[in-house]
């Protein structure tokens, strides 16, 4: 195995120009789990910590080497809450946003935030950077529409970001669980709603058609939000698979985005 | 290839090879045992240590990464004068049944006292959470992070 430690983005990239199909290696709770499982054996790894950049976060742009320990401590609530709830504090101090994203698992905590605020991810390579909306991005299970030699810099979230925002997650315990569904809501003073559901199909996706019954009004009402509840239970594409059944799944991303969506409306 | 690390304050040049962990490192290069190898995915905690200051799973730490790093495992939180306080708070309150996963929950609660020495009950139970024990002593862990915690509360008052 060959290994490179790059001071900064600039040898980061240089890095990947070389070895286009190196593995990138952040907080290694991802990576590091497959070598142990003798499952990978990356011929190259070019290892990410020493790159000061992707340490930023400049209010709109988090940068990819953010660990779930700072977005817990920082101002977007939902972020915070579902950085919460990754791991445990161990996990929590060494993985990364750029982790989450680099990885697409279908039930990644952090990207049900991103779909819900239609965030920007940002790739580079030594050729230049480029930018792709979350649904670009992530294409399929464990899928991303990162090109060979790219790197994932960070996210740029929208200048409008609602203040009334909240996460969901279902698991089988508070502490240590991947997401049996996942979900963030946010809704502007408009009524303007997004709820956006992981771990009930290929990548993370949006109820859109729930979110439009919503949106159109300021006070949904109680029949209102039981066909909420429906709609998003029929938009979902969830599968049977060793944590839950493909029927569970779906009555739980009804309940959970109806209950993530009351916490959003409550005074 | 070689790795230099700092090791409970004593430098190591280490030869590393492939994709071995820091956790293996520590265990079978080192002779550092205390730092155990469970579950080697990040859930369980046996090989807690702090690596440059931050409290991780040491069986997720790439060794090749680990250069110029600064770790504290078990071994070093002592000194030739004793336990540490935590420590000793494990053994006066009977905290420890198999002991497998001792060193990791000593090694987590003496770095969450050491950053937040004023956490409360519910954030130690948070901050103890990714260290599991399978013989259920969770009561008698709680109950020596919290003497331990007033000890060091006293040993601070003037």
């Amino acid at each position: 195995m060959h290994i490179e430690r790059p001071r900064d983005l600039a040898e980061a990239l240089a890095g990947f120009d070389s070895h286009p199909r190196a593995t990138p290696l952040a907080g290694g709770t991802d990576l590091m789990v497959e070598v142990n499982l003798s499952h990978l054996r990356p011929e190259t790894v070019v290892a990410l910590r020493r790159v000061s950049e992707l340490q930023t976060w400049d209010d709109r742009f988090v940068g990819a080497g953010v660990t779930y320990a700072r977005l817990q401590a920082g101002p977007f609530p939902a972020l915070a809450e579902l950085a919460r709830t990754v791991g445990s504090p161990q996990i929590r101090a060494a993985g990364t946003l750029g982790g989450n994203l680099g990885t697409a698992s279908p039930a990644g905590d952090a990207l049900p935030f991103l779909a819900a605020l239609d965030a920007e991810v940002v790739v580079a390579s030594h050729g230049g950077e480029r930018t792709l909306r979350w649904d670009a991005f992530l294409v399929g299970p464990k899928r991303t529409a990162l090109r060979p030699g790219e790197l994932i810099v960070g996210v740029r979230l929208p200048d409008h970001i609602p203040a009334r925002q909240a996460f969901g997650k279902v698991g089988v315990r508070q502490a240590m669980v991947i997401a049996t569904v996942n979900c963030c809501v946010v809704r502007d003073e408009e009524g303007a709603t997004r709820v956006a559901m992981g771990a009930v199909g290929p990548t993370v996706l949006r109820a859109r058609a729930a979110e439009q019954l919503v949106s159109s009004t300021s006070r949904p009402s109680p029949s209102m939000l039981e066909e909420f509840q429906r709609l998003v239970s029929d938009e979902v594409v969830p599968i049977t698979d060793h944590r839950a059944t493909e029927r569970y799944r779906r009555h739980a991303a009804g309940v959970l985005a109806r209950r993530t969506l009351e916490r959003c409306l409550a005074p | 290839m070689i790795v230099t690390l700092q090791v409970n304050g004593r430098s190591h040049a280490v030869e590393v090879a492939g994709w071995e962990s820091l956790l293996w490192v520590l265990r079978e290069r080192l002779g550092l045992r205390g730092a155990k190898d469970a579950c080697l995915q990040g859930e369980c905690g046996a090989c807690s240590v702090v690596f440059d200051g931050e409290l991780v799973c040491s069986c997720l730490v790439m060794a090749a990464d680990a250069e110029g790093a600064e770790v504290t495992t078990v071994e070093g939180l002592g000194d030739a004068g004793g336990l540490h306080p935590v420590q000793q708070a494990f053994v006066d309150e009977g905290a420890v049944q198999c002991g497998y996963c001792t060193p990791g929950l000593a090694v987590a609660t003496a770095h969450l006292l050491e950053t937040h020495p004023d956490a409360s009950l519910d954030e130690l139970r948070e901050a103890l959470a990714g260290n599991l024990c399978r013989c259920t002593g969770y009561g008698a862990v709680l109950r020596a992070a919290v003497a331990a915690q007033r000890g060091g509360a006293e040993e601070a008052a003037p």
